[in-house]
């Protein structure tokens, strides 16, 4: 297999809050055109593996390759090069809310672009139809719902036509419809363009839908993975309980407080003010 | 004290004093990289935005324009009555309009103009920052590999470094109206009479020193209100934690730093 078929590696990653691991020894690798979607429970790491991947968070050990390059290591500078060859969709859509909604979109094109007012004002369009959302450029993201916000990130994240997409969380909080829009706005990019996606998802019709590969996390570790089809069949409990939503299962219910807060990752920490840095969490 | 009490004391100090290092370090650190974004980056091709400083302008400067009228006005009327009050004792009224004019230009002028525009745009930056950085907002401009520092904090640092001053001026000029209308309504001055005065004593060295001084708070309350704002944790509480810090951390340092200062320009020399 040729290297540069693999634009995700991940290998050994482990990441502790205090002495706990939230992340304990994660290996897994993407290749070239794949939709990998990563589920498990509320609060068992998705999350905190996503931000590994982009590089907002480093690991206690273990190594991140994206595109070949190893992020762990890298300067902000070299990273910032990574950083525009893939888009991230965050789970509250995150946009500017000083800037309407053409002006988000617009954002990357106009800071890392040197096209012309026209052009990027036609790129906006097109990608605010994709999501459905045309003739909204010139609202403020606090004049739009929650799922719509969330679809104008999908389309900032898209405005550099990256080789990479990351979602946390695409579909919560849309209705069924909009959900099939965005699964298959997801799946047409990845088909037809050959864009690699990684999905971070609780939404078990549309992980089925749009993944390639999934990976199923718990524990710290990974519990499973494997095609949508190895996974529906897998004989682990904890998999079958997940997928099919049942409130009986292996899966602890109530974790303890402190567990919990070790989840949140907000442990109350000596240093949580002055070490909330808004470069990188170093913790 | 048991051995175990004491060890920990002495980690507990030394943890708050780790915590206060590390909140230092990211101040001086906010300031290395503004200064790089905007000395050396221009010269690398990475020419910081016009129109945003524009707009920062605007809001820190030209919308805090009325207070910082009405301010000045009552401070100048309030000087040259307590003027009018101690001097006509001594029979010399006719040094009010001096008094008036050198105490605003050197003093009052730049320290209760920086004193409402942290107020009202220290806080503003701060908390706006700060609800930035809770809503992800910081991270979403850093995943699309836009630096937080050359897109937010440069520009209301420039219109801040420029806004500060100007109004100073303006102010002062409201602060000289003020202790004119006390003079000529109520004293014995004419319009000429009091210009003549103020003008003849003050020294272009007074306006300086207060425009240095003006620039050297604009330089404190904006990068500590920006400081303040990207630190933030927590949500809303820690937004208006962040607000409150920045206000109380750039008064208290605007006011040693103007002490410091006219020891250096009025006293030690």
């Amino acid at each position: 297999m040729p290297a540069d078929s693999k634009i995700i590696e991940v290998a050994g990653l482990v990441r502790k809050f205090g002495d706990r691991a939230v992340l304990n020894d994660i290996s897994f690798n993407v290749d070239r055109g794949e939709t990998l979607v990563i589920m498990g429970g509320s609060g068992c790491g998705k999350s905190t593996l996503l931000r590994h991947m982009i590089g907002a968070m480093k690991p206690t050990s273990g190594l991140v390759r994206l595109f070949g390059e190893e992020i762990t290591t890298l300067k902000e500078r070299e990273i910032e090069r990574i950083r525009l060859r893939f888009g991230m969709l965050f789970q509250s859509g995150a946009l500017l809310a000083s800037l309407t909604v053409g002006e988000n979109v617009a954002l990357p094109l106009l800071q890392h672009t040197k096209r012309s007012i026209d052009e990027i004002e036609d790129i906006v369009k097109q990608k605010l139809g994709m999501v459905g959302l045309t003739g909204f450029e010139n609202l403020k993201p606090d004049e739009i719902s929650g799922g719509m916000k969330k679809r104008v990130g999908l389309a900032r994240a898209l405005a550099l036509d990256p080789e990479l997409l990351f979602s946390d969380e695409p579909t919560s909080g849309l209705d069924p419809i909009m959900t099939a829009v965005i699964d298959e706005l997801t799946l047409k990019l990845a088909r037809g363009r050959g864009m690699t996606a990684v999905v971070v998802s609780h939404d078990m019709t549309s992980a089925f839908r749009i993944a390639t590969r999934m990976i199923m996390l718990g524990h710290g570790g990974i519990v499973a993975q494997g095609t949508p089809d190895e996974i529906r069949a897998s004989s682990n409990p904890e998999v079958q309980q997940f997928i099919h939503g049942e409130a009986d299962g292996p899966i602890p219910l109530n974790l303890s407080q402190e567990e919990h807060e070790h989840h949140q990752h907000v442990k109350p920490r000596p240093f949580a003010r002055a070490r909330g840095r808004f470069h990188r969490k170093t913790a | 004290m048991s051995n175990a009490e004491l060890l920990a004391f002495v980690s507990a100090r030394t943890l708050a004093f780790c915590a206060l290092n590390l909140q230092v370090r990211n101040y001086l650190q906010l300031n290395v990289s503004l200064l790089y974004w905007i000395l050396v980056a221009p010269f690398t091709g990475q020419f910081f935005k016009i129109a945003p400083i524009f707009r920062q302008m605007v809001f820190i400067g030209v919308r805090a324009a009325p207070m910082v009228a009405l301010t000045a006005f009552s401070v100048g009327v309030t000087l040259a009555m307590q003027a009018a009050h101690s001097l006509e004792s001594l029979g010399a009224e006719m040094y009010i309009p001096d008094l008036v004019m050198i105490t605003l230009l050197r003093e009052m002028g730049p320290v209760l103009i920086a004193v409402i525009v942290i107020g009202r745009s220290g806080s503003a930056v701060a908390a706006e920052l700060g609800t930035m950085k809770v809503s992800e907002e910081i991270e979403a401009l850093e995943v699309m590999a836009i630096n937080p520092i050359q897109f937010l904090v440069v520009p209301r640092f420039l219109s801040m470094m420029v806004m500060l001053p100007a109004l100073t001026i303006f102010g002062n000029y409201i602060g000289i109206l003020g202790g004119w209308a006390v003079c000529v309504s109520a004293l014995d001055f004419n319009t000429a009479g009091y210009v003549l005065r103020a003008l003849e004593s003050a020294e272009t060295w007074d306006l300086y020193s207060g425009m240095i001084k003006s620039v050297v708070f604009a330089w404190i309350i904006i990068t500590i209100a920006c400081n303040a704002g990207l630190s933030v944790e927590g949500g809303a509480e820690g937004v208006g934690q962040a607000t409150t810090t920045a206000v109380v951390q750039a008064l208290l340092a605007m006011l040693v730093m103007n002490a410091v200062l006219t020891g250096i320009f009025f006293f030690a020399a």
